[in-house]
């Protein structure tokens, strides 16, 4: 029910929404919670074990119940807190956990059930027969519990993460936090204010205080606008901070447009931001706690504090006949408010004995309520007073069982709160958070006046630390009302008393804990739930705990609290992984030649970060092979071009540029002449096989490495390890120039007559041997050649500066198809490697020495090098060690598949007689049938023998003879002719 | 007869104006990776100051004179930009052709430090990252270096082959500040 001349909305700006389907109405400024009070909607959810009806507890982001789904589609949104979702023209919220509607609710017999429900209940109950527990009671429990859900589609909302970093960043902008603000921004210090709220002022919104002789939100709005109006400070409203972490380092999620029906024009939906922070005021203030008495979680019963933000902020009173229930002063106050508003008081029930008089209410010392009544809304209440119990009809309850300070951020490194039994709560230890100091109702001082001097004194402390001058800024007049009440967390009595809204765990569980021995209030906690997952122990951290130490017997402060842990309200994965979705998941490397590769549609596929084609089909193939056969035959009988710039390319110059290569390969490089290339083995410290390639020296100190595609970056920081590491006394110099150079491979009978067409200076053949390499100018740019071969075929690899590299291509590939050859792609390159028994990372693959890899006589004796030690281990060496032969089938048609294992030809296929595996296969074109590369128990002494090739996953078995794994052109003839 | 021509990393991608900040193509021209050789490093500033008026810059910082920029570039290393080495300058110090290996990006505008907010981890406020300030940094997910080359403009640098993923992350974090107008 709306409060003529209340609140803080924009009356003027009437919008329409709808929940569980029906059109309803409010104002902008709303809270959809407050807006559903304001149209006498108690009842809004079912509650997540009992589906017991639940209506609005709260007005914050603490709230336990009103968990409701908002849109539809790819941007459902579900278990969003009414209390914090803001009201817009066209919101659709719809209510969860219920079947088939909100009001009658099927699984409500839960309830029914509840004897049998209580804590502990899952684990004693679904123990056996243990198989049932995935199949049949695991997901009838998840269909019975659990919130909203997912709408299963893609999530159509941009998210959107940042970077901030300022002096002070001050948490909570309620009168604590405005303090500290006004007073670093005053200093000139960058600062930040976040407040999770979309609109600033914290308590002040929702209370009826003065401050500076006016009303608390127009002294807020004054503050705010200086704020504002500096350079210095930035406002972040809609923004928790969620986490503290090492190095002053805060998580904060900014909700951006969950208060905009129209969500376009690149606007993410959430932000998530690290915000950087020389020092910290945490302002977090206080949240509520109920009182735990029999059926306390009817809808219509609410905090007392909750009640005075709906009638002061939102101008809605949540009953027509109100009573309010209290251990403390504070809880007066909702009396005071109410009356004043004009809203009927029925009583005011202190548990106090002692407690001071309100007028104008009938008001009920020591009396406590022990139970409610009603069907889906709260209709009566029962006080029980020494002189027995008397009903009482009501149709909203406001309680308070006194205030718990927010300390959640203070524990996120491990930080234990103390108790502080004048307000029997925790407050923050100082320094559980370095940089961080806790000001106002968070640190324990509930007035106004408290607030305003601990802000303004905790950003003063946190200036002086940083050396910024603290100016004098008077702190205005206040309320100082001192804080009195008398603990009460439960009333006793029989049935349910509701401690845990969210997670509905009552006092008989935590009871119950306790008397199965779950005494720690750690154990408690899991035996239960309480206090689990999205709450982090919001609601009832601090009753649940006085109850265990009841129960144990001993003291709050000795039963200790749990561990609060972030985020400290809900954080979205999709907010946590923005920018990292879709392609943004990492970056993505062209090569120059990408472009006109695509256009020739060839099917890209990923080699690390890079894309490389996976063959180039033409019209009239219906099959990758067709493809790839072509493009071996160009290699094999005329000439091919591929573009091989995704290798790595380190540059190493330096007088002691040859050491560091002959201490990083297995093989001698001082000796490689200049204008020579050689390949090179280097091994990891463990005397495994780390990465190949070609060296080749340009100059007496100048040399340029090639690393395969995958290991680049691994070698290059190997490099730099040892340069800078091992021989800081080298003069070396390493730079990566992969994406310098745009590179091709040009291979095959032809590729001399290809080249010829565009180098200035035609290819002398006695100046370019197999294995040599130098400058050479291409169409007038200086270029580089290298006379290698990874085909088997006279081949040549290019380089010209990157710039040029897909004219370069253009070029190379007209002419290649001119002379019956063309572009060929990774599937034809594995291919011609794999027929001359080239190796690549499926032979190395981080498990394999050199011995294994026939590689062995390439480790020096000569000299050391990094691995060699390792290498020489005794099981390394050994023989009969799986090593690489080549296999064929002893049919033509026989099959081999990468992965498959060996055995011997008789033997049973099981583990014990496994004998080795296969890395790669093709079909090779050139010898008419499928050719494989394995590691072989033994291999290069089983040459002619007749093994089995099983691969138990597809259901394949080959029977294959062992051959050297050189298949084609044994002597190299083609390769040096 | 067949041509070379040449292609910009940033080619048909950039320039790109969202909201308060524009984005576009810097042709640096040269780009020489300069590494003193050992016990060089003294000489090798003296010879880059008298030959091309500026020395081998401090850690994270990045010089300029007229056209020629010196940015540091990791351990040991520094990127000269906008000139040819001079002879002094190759004698003391291990030199490669950097040119194209590189894609240069001009961001700059009002939005330019909001925009970089969303794409780099690091302090890029006035006060902590001044100009002639650089850094190796991450630009997204990929390695760069960033350097402030004015109050409002800053250098990005990323491999020559995320050209494209850094203009569609440049791309989404503008239009990002853009709608928060």
């Amino acid at each position: 029910m709306r409060i003529e001349g209340k609140g803080l909305i924009a009356r003027d700006h009437r919008v329409s929404f709808t929940f569980d389907g029906v059109r309803y109405s409010g104002f902008e400024g709303d809270t959809l919670a407050s807006a559903l009070l304001a149209n006498d909607v108690r009842l809004v959810a079912r509650s997540f074990k009992y589906h017991r009806p639940r209506g609005i507890l709260t007005a914050g982001s603490e709230e336990p119940n009103a968990l409701v789904t908002i849109g539809s589609g790819g941007r459902q949104d579900p278990n969003v807190r009414a209390t914090v979702q803001e009201l817009y023209d066209g919101l659709e919220a719809r209510s969860q956990n219920r079947w088939p509607s909100l009001e009658f609710d099927l699984l409500s017999v839960n309830n029914l059930a509840a004897p049998f429900f209580g804590a502990g209940f899952y684990y004693k109950t679904f123990m056996w027969p243990r198989a049932f527990w995935e199949k049949l009671y695991e997901p009838m429990i998840r269909k019975a519990a659990g919130l909203g859900a997912l709408s299963g589609q893609d999530n159509a909302d941009c998210y959107e993460r940042a970077f901030a970093f300022c002096d002070l960043l001050v948490i909570g902008a309620g009168p604590a936090g405005l303090m500290a603000a006004l007073v670093a921004g005053r200093a000139g210090a960058d600062v930040i204010l976040a407040d999770e709220d979309a609109r600033m002022g914290g308590r002040l919104l929702a209370e009826t205080y003065e401050v500076d002789g006016k009303p608390g939100h127009v002294w807020v709005e004054e503050v705010l606008a200086e704020l504002r109006a500096m350079d210095n400070v930035r406002l972040m409203t809609r923004t928790t901070v969620a986490g503290a972490y090492d190095h002053g380092t805060f998580a904060a999620l900014e909700r951006v447009s969950h208060h905009r029906a129209d969500r376009g024009a690149g606007a993410p939906l959430e932000c998530y931001w690290r915000i950087v922070a020389r020092r910290s005021v945490l302002a977090a203030g206080a949240l509520e706690r109920p009182v735990a008495f029999r059926d306390n979680d009817r809808p219509g019963i609410m905090t007392a504090g909750a009640v005075r933000a709906y009638l002061n902020r939102w101008g809605v009173a949540p009953g027509k006949a109100v009573t309010v229930f209290g251990n403390n002063d504070d809880a007066h106050r909702t009396v005071r408010d109410l009356m004043a508003a004009g809203v009927h008081v029925a009583a005011l029930i202190d548990s106090r004995h002692d407690a001071p008089e309100v007028d104008g209410v009938q008001m009920i010392r020591g009396g406590q309520v022990c139970g409610s009544m009603g069907g889906r809304g709260l209709e009566a209440i029962t006080v029980r007073r020494t002189s027995g119990e008397e009903r009482i009809q009501t149709d909203c309850l406001a309680m308070s069982g006194g205030w718990n300070p927010s300390v959640h951020l203070t524990c996120h490194m491990n930080g234990r709160p103390e108790w502080r039994r004048d307000i029997a709560s925790f407050v923050p230890v100082p320094g559980a958070v370095p940089g961080l100091r806790a000001a106002g109702a968070c640190n324990g001082a509930f007035s106004t006046a408290a607030c305003l001097r601990e802000g303004a004194a905790m950003a003063a402390a946190a200036l002086e630390d940083l050396g910024i001058k603290v100016p004098q800024v008077a702190t205005p007049d206040a309320e100082d009302t001192p804080y009195a009440l008398e603990p009460l967390w439960a009333v006793p009595g029989k049935g349910r008393a509701w401690l845990d809204f969210q997670n509905d765990v009552t006092v008989k569980d935590v009871k119950q804990a306790a008397v199965e021995n779950f005494r720690s209030v750690e154990h408690m906690k899991r035996y239960t739930t309480q206090g689990m997952a999205t709450d982090q122990g919001k609601n009832s951290n601090v009753a649940a705990l006085a109850v265990l130490a009841d129960a144990t017997g001993r003291g709050i402060p000795e039963t200790g609290t749990t561990t609060f842990r972030p985020p400290y309200s809900p954080i979205a994965i999709a907010a946590l992984g923005a920018g990292a979705e879709g392609k943004g998941f990492q970056p993505q490397r062209f090569t120059t030649s990408h472009a006109a590769t695509v256009a020739r549609g060839a099917p890209m596929i990923e080699a690390g970060l890079w894309y490389r084609p996976s063959y180039f089909p033409k019209p009239g193939e219906t099959d990758w092979r067709q493809s790839c056969d072509r493009e071996v035959g160009y290699v094999r009988n005329a000439v091919g071009v591929a573009d091989v710039s995704t290798l790595g390319k380190i540059d190493i110059q330096g007088a002691d540029a040859a050491k560091l290569l002959d201490f990083v390969y297995t093989n001698m490089f001082s000796t490689l002449k200049v204008g020579r290339v050689r390949y090179g083995l280097m091994l990891r410290e463990d005397g495994h096989v780390m990465d190949d390639g070609t060296t080749a020296r340009l100059g007496e100190d100048h040399f340029v490495m090639t690393t395969t595609t995958a290991a680049a970056g691994e070698v290059m920081k190997h490099l730099e390890f040892v340069a800078q590491g091992l021989h800081p006394e080298w003069d070396v110099s390493l730079t990566s120039v992969t994406e310098q150079w745009a590179q091709f491979a040009v291979a095959g009978p032809k590729a001399r007559e290809v080249l010829n067409g565009v180098l200035d200076t035609p290819l002398d053949p006695t100046e370019w041997p197999f294995m040599s390499c130098g400058a050479v100018s291409v169409l007038g740019v200086v270029a580089r050649l290298f006379r290698i071969s990874f085909s088997g075929e006279q081949g040549y690899e290019v380089a010209v500066p990157a710039r040029y590299g897909a004219s370069l291509f253009d070029i190379l590939v007209k002419r290649a198809e001119a002379l019956g050859g063309g572009p060929y792609g990774m599937e034809a390159l594995n291919v011609l490697r794999i027929e001359k028994g080239f190796i690549t990372h499926s032979e190395i693959h981080g498990r394999t020495t050199a011995y294994d890899i026939g590689m062995g006589g390439m480790v020096s004796a000569k000299k050391d090098c990094i691995g060699k030690t390792m290498s020489q281990r005794p099981g390394l060496e050994e023989p009969g060690r799986e090593c690489l032969v080549g296999l064929k089938p002893v049919g033509q048609d026989g099959r081999l598949l990468a992965g498959a294992h060996i055995y011997r030809e008789e033997a049973e296929p099981k583990r014990t007689n496994d004998q080795g595996y296969i890395t790669s296969v093709c079909h090779s074109p050139t010898l008419g049938h499928m050719i494989g590369l394995a590691f072989l128990a033994d291999g290069p002494a089983r040459y002619g023998e007749i093994v089995k090739m099983v691969d138990g996953l597809r259901g394949v078995t080959t029977l294959c003879e062992v051959v050297n794994p050189i298949f084609f052109d044994a002597d190299g003839g083609r390769m040096r002719g | 007869m067949d041509n070379l021509v040449a292609k910009s990393p940033c080619a048909g991608l950039l320039p790109l104006t969202v909201g308060r900040s524009t984005a576009t193509e810097v042709d640096a021209g040269k780009m020489t990776m300069v590494s003193p050789r050992k016990g060089h490093a003294e000489a090798l500033g003296k010879a880059m100051q008298s030959a091309h008026g500026l020395g081998f810059p401090a850690p994270n910082s990045a010089g300029t004179a007229g056209e020629v920029r010196a940015i540091w570039f990791g351990h040991s290393s520094a990127l000269l930009i906008g000139t040819e080495p001079a002879d002094g300058v190759r004698e003391a110090a291990a030199l490669v052709d950097q040119s194209d290996a590189w894609a240069v990006v001009r961001l700059e505008g009002a939005g330019a430090e909001d925009v970089l907010a969303r794409l780099v981890p690091i302090d890029l406020r006035l006060v902590s990252f001044p100009v002639g300030a650089t850094v190796r940094s991450k630009i997204g997910h990929m390695s760069g270096s960033v350097t402030r080359v004015g109050e409002d403009a800053f250098w990005l640098m990323v491999f020559r082959s995320m050209a494209e993923t850094l203009v569609h992350d440049l791309k989404s974090a503008m239009e990002a500040v853009a709608a928060r107008g």
